[in-house]
């Protein structure tokens, strides 16, 4: 059992954290300005944590049971439209000059968002994804089916327009310090995004759920075997994963400031090149694949702004070319 | 006829009226349904049916999920839209254009398929999915080659002025490429394809290499999109993303093919046919629901005319669970119960 990640610290495999560290120092070097820098670094984070909020739970799913949802982008539509309809409910206290008085329009959208992104997730395990397990044609023409008529229904609630969010005022704009601007938003989203990162961690690798959870990735029939049903499990999983991209969708709907129907399949290339990137079923893979995908999306975006789109591509293949399995291959028995 | 076919014969007496009718319908589509909108439709159901039908190539046949299949049917459509937008209008621009999209669209193929047709095919859907977002922003950003959003419009050979002659080479070239594809799938290369798709360990232990069918299935069904999407740009006049490489294209080809019946070729045709028809008087009749329903909370809105997509990807979704070989699979069935 020489699996890569998790199971004790000593073998954490340090190659791919320090490949994204010297892209950081690589990208300083060839910006030059510290504070230009700093600003990239933080808004790349920014986006590569919440595209890792988005795409946790789809590896982890893909990781138990085998199961590609090719809809998981709607539970971040979901959460996105559900935080905006919420922000604009509580407009009063999103405008209020308190910081504390923010969090009481910026909490519940982001609770609701979870919630009705948990809920949709439940409804599409039971009737969507339970009758093709083992299936991955199946899986794949049935969820991109769900997803079809989840956007349709989205489009049939809130309508077919884009529609505008506002942050909450004490989020707006940028602290200054010195020569340098470091976006409010942003800062709060990388602190969201690492306490997630930070509470996942510590129930994946402390708690016995997290345990199960890892070993049913590594080994289902075993878990099965010592008495555990790994399809509660999965259900779990899989609905918390549904919310984490709804919590993922809602920041990222203020992160752009408006939300389209389109929201969730736009997300749902990047998402698909983190998880190959971070190697499918692997968690710690995920992260450091979101943050590769974050970071390189802003530094070549303001280096070359006309290979950006390339980038993305272009690292995956790459790392594919290094690594076939992804960074972190899951070691599946 | 039966050489025509292939030896692949309907097995359906009410499959063969379906196809007789629809065949019938398009190859006289300017005489039966005059018009400029009927024969429109007519020809995007020519161009959709043989689209449909290298999918199934893929997708029924082979058992491998592909979302860039509208990439290489872009790329036949900007092929020769910038031929001919560029060069001196004829026949010669045509065939060049065609050639390097086709030649283009086949190196494409088959890197992406030596990548990723090795491992799984959840795979090969998500890298195919991330290629072709790619390549759409791709031929919108560079706006100097392919007109950006806007696209190109072009003109055509003074022969392929006249809307007859356009839409009997439309319907001529489909028809003939999509016997093509009949006989390729009914040949000994297409029995292995189906084995790969039924059990791909056996296949392989029975000593076919079925990376290399795999990809070779993947080249053809690219090439044929490549031709596909030529034979559109020719009829349109006109190649532009939402022609084309719109992600919403793809879900439709994806749509008409597990409606029309996966695995069986004809289910391209009744599928593709179908839904080109749908697409266009589906709507009319949807606006007269909606109307008739104003004043009821939320359901005008759910049978408003552009949710049409909505109502096609219930019937998707059923289909997969409940008939799995489309309509042409329940007629075929039918057949094989009454004869039981």
């Amino acid at each position: 059992m020489n699996s890569p990640e998790g199971s004790a610290a000593a073998r954490v495999d340090w190659v791919p954290i320090a490949l994204t560290v010297a892209i950081a120092l690589g990208a300083l070097a060839s910006i030059g300005n510290p504070s230009t820098w700093l600003t990239l670094t933080i808004a790349g984070l920014a986006m590569g944590l919440l595209i890792f909020l988005m795409a946790s739970g789809l590896t982890l799913v893909f990781g138990l049971m085998d199961v590609m949802n090719f809809a998981h982008g709607v539970f971040i539509a979901v959460g996105a439209y559900v935080a905006a309809s919420v922000m604009k409910f509580f407009a009063g206290p999103a405008e209020a000059d308190s910081f504390l008085v923010n969090l009481g329009a910026l909490v519940p959208a982001m609770l609701a968002a979870m919630l009705a992104a948990a809920l949709l997730g439940w409804f599409f395990e039971r009737v969507i994804i339970r009758p093709v397990y083992g299936q991955h044609l199946k899986q794949i023409l049935i969820t991109t089916g769900g997803l079809i008529v989840a956007e349709q229904l989205i489009i049939v609630f809130w309508g077919p327009d884009l529609i505008p969010v506002e942050r909450p005022l004490t989020l707006r704009g940028s602290f200054v310090i010195g020569d340098m601007a470091l976006e409010k938003y942003r800062l709060s989203a990388v602190a969201i995004g690492l306490a997630v990162f930070a509470v996942m961690m510590l129930v994946l690798n402390r708690s016995k759920i997290g345990l199960l959870i890892r070993a049913g990735v590594e080994n289902k029939e075993m878990v099965e075997a010592m008495g555990y049903r790994i399809r509660r499990l999965f259900v779990g999983v899989f609905v918390a994963g549904s919310a984490l991209a709804g919590l993922g969708g809602a920041l990222w709907g203020l992160y752009q400031r408006d939300v389209t129907v389109h929201i969730g399949a736009q997300m749902m290339v990047l998402i698909f090149i983190v998880i190959i990137i971070g190697g499918l079923g692997s968690v710690g893979g995920c992260f450091i694949g979101a943050l590769l995908v974050g970071l390189l999306t802003n530094y070549v975006g303001y280096l070359a702004p006309k290979i950006a789109l390339g980038t993305n591509i272009l690292l995956m293949v790459l790392i594919l070319l290094w690594r076939p399995q992804g960074l972190y291959p899951v070691n599946k028995q | 006829m039966k050489a025509l076919l292939s030896g692949d014969l309907p097995r359906s007496r009410a499959l063969t009226a379906l196809l007789v009718a629809v065949l019938t319908g398009l190859a006289l589509a300017p005489f039966l349904f005059p018009g400029t909108r009927p024969l429109d439709v007519a020809a995007k159901a020519c161009v959709f049916v043989l689209l449909v039908a290298s999918y199934d190539l893929l997708l029924g046949y082979t058992g491998i999920v592909s979302f860039a299949h509208t990439m290489f049917f872009g790329i036949g459509g900007y092929g020769v839209a910038i031929a001919l937008s560029r060069m001196d209008v004829g026949w010669g621009a045509i065939a060049l254009g065609t050639a390097a999209a086709v030649a283009l669209s086949l190196a494409l193929s088959f890197v992406i398929g030596l990548f990723s047709l090795r491992v799984k095919a959840i795979f090969f859907a998500m890298i195919t999915l991330a290629v072709a977002s790619f390549f759409a922003i791709l031929a919108s950003q560079l706006s100097g080659l392919t007109g950006g959003e806007d696209g190109i419009t072009f003109k055509v050979p003074e022969l392929l002025r006249s809307r007859l002659v356009a839409y009997y080479l439309v319907f001529g070239s489909c028809l003939v490429l999509f016997l093509a594809l009949l006989r390729v799938v009914n040949s000994p290369f297409g029995r292995v394809l189906l084995a790969i798709r039924e059990n791909e360990f056996r296949a392989e232990a029975l000593g076919y290499r079925t990376v290399i069918y795999r990809t070779i299935a993947n080249c053809l069904g690219a090439a044929v999109a490549t031709l596909a999407g030529v034979l559109y740009a020719l009829w349109l006049r006109y190649t532009g993303p939402n022609t084309t490489l719109d992600f919403g294209i793809m879900i439709d080809i994806l749509l008409m093919v597990v409606i029309g019946g996966m695995g069986t070729m004809y289910g391209a045709v009744i599928g593709a046919t179908f839904f080109v028809v749908a697409q266009n008087y589906l709507q009319d009749a949807m606006k007269l629901l909606s109307g008739s329903l104003k004043g009821l909370p939320v359901l005008p809105e759910l049978f408003h005319p552009d949710r049409w997509l909505l109502w096609l990807g219930v019937l998707f979704v059923l289909s997969v669970y409940y008939f799995p070989h489309g309509v042409v699979g329940q007629l075929r069935s039918r057949l094989r119960a009454g004869a039981g």
